[in-house]
């Protein structure tokens, strides 16, 4: 697919989170079309409206507020709608019980928080330069399992 | 019921369906290359570019793209092998599409947003995946089939690209296909 840019969705309820990962991807040489959520409800009355514009990555604070993380993954996982979005769950720590939760619930990315900027930085980079190569090159999505 | 996909053959299927119905006279180079005997409409070619984009298929209309896609193709190729090649991939790819590789390698991180060395170990840990989810074959045939060095090798550099070894890879994939058939037999309960 000769795709010109990905559609990516940030939802945090974090203000200093988002602002970091929106400077990272806009730093990228891939184009990204970023949107904002500090609400994870907003987010999903956002996603599961007819006229949304599902985007290719949704990354997600795993700590967010509202419903636990693996009720919203199970929602976006049970919508056909979603099969071709990349879903990446991002914590500062997270137990290996959850960790394996989140990839069996349909996450395709898990990300431990850096809590350093370069580090963080590489880690968003990897992540994304990974996700353009399944949505340019005809990969199978059902194998999108990575942590970082 | 789980299924397979080989997209190679699945995309030059509907390829070739959708120039067949048009009544397009052709030649397959490749799988992403087709020669057409006579030049299209404005109109022949507006049909057909919907035809394809109803399947995710698009037409390459940029010179570079184009020369990036016949590199994906020609990776795609390589590693899907059964036959060792003889040579280095960089020598194979450069004498294949008839270009220096420096020329093409600069090309490609240009156009796909990575090296040609990081999309062929993309792309041969993507084949690893799949046979390993297949169950036919333990990784040491897996390594040998890839042309890995080792099982170590293949293991490390797995572990590289997806931050998990293929142990872990295959029981998260178990598992899902397990929640995949509890909420199915779930739904078909209610």
């Amino acid at each position: 697919m000769n795709k010109e840019y990905l559609n990516v969705i940030l939802a945090d309820d974090d203000e200093g989170n988002l602002i970091l990962f929106k400077s990272i991807l806009q730093d990228l040489k891939i184009h990204i079309k970023v949107k904002t959520f500090c609400n994870i409800t907003d987010t999903m009355e956002y996603l599961n409206a007819d006229d949304a514009v599902i985007p290719e990555v949704f990354f997600m604070n795993f700590n967010t507020s509202g419903k636990n993380c693996i009720t919203y993954l199970s929602e976006l996982k049970a919508d056909n709608r979603f099969d071709h979005m990349t879903t990446v769950i991002y914590a500062q720590s997270i137990s290996s019980e959850n960790e394996e939760e989140v990839f069996v619930n349909g996450a395709n990315v898990l990300m431990k928080k850096p809590d350093n900027y370069r580090d963080m930085k590489k880690n968003v980079t990897d992540i994304m330069t990974v996700t353009w190569q399944y949505h340019t090159s005809g990969l199978n999505k059902n194998n999108f399992i990575m942590k970082v | 019921m789980y299924v397979k996909f080989d997209f190679n053959t699945l995309c030059r299927k509907v390829l070739e369906d959708k120039l067949k119905d048009q009544g397009l006279k052709y030649r397959l180079i490749n799988s992403g290359e087709v020669e057409l005997y006579e030049s299209l409409t404005k109109e022949q070619c507006k049909v057909f570019k919907e035809n394809l984009g109803n399947y995710g298929i698009e037409i390459i209309e940029s010179q570079k793209t184009a020369l990036v896609q016949k590199i994906k193709d020609t990776i795609v190729e390589l590693v899907g092998s059964d036959e060792m090649i003889p040579v280095k991939a960089s020598i194979y790819i450069a004498e294949k599409l008839n270009h220096s590789y420096g020329y093409l390698s600069n090309l490609f991180s240009e156009i796909a947003n990575t090296s040609i060395e990081n999309f062929i170990i993309i792309h041969k840990i993507e084949c690893a995946k799949e046979l390993i989810i297949s169950g036919k074959y333990n990784l040491t045939e897996i390594a040998q089939r890839l042309n890995y060095s080792s099982v170590a090798h293949l293991s490390t550099q797995f572990k590289n690209m997806t931050g998990l070894t293929p142990s872990q890879f295959q029981k998260i994939v178990t598992m899902r296909r397990k929640v995949q058939r509890y909420d199915q037999q779930y739904l078909r309960a209610i």
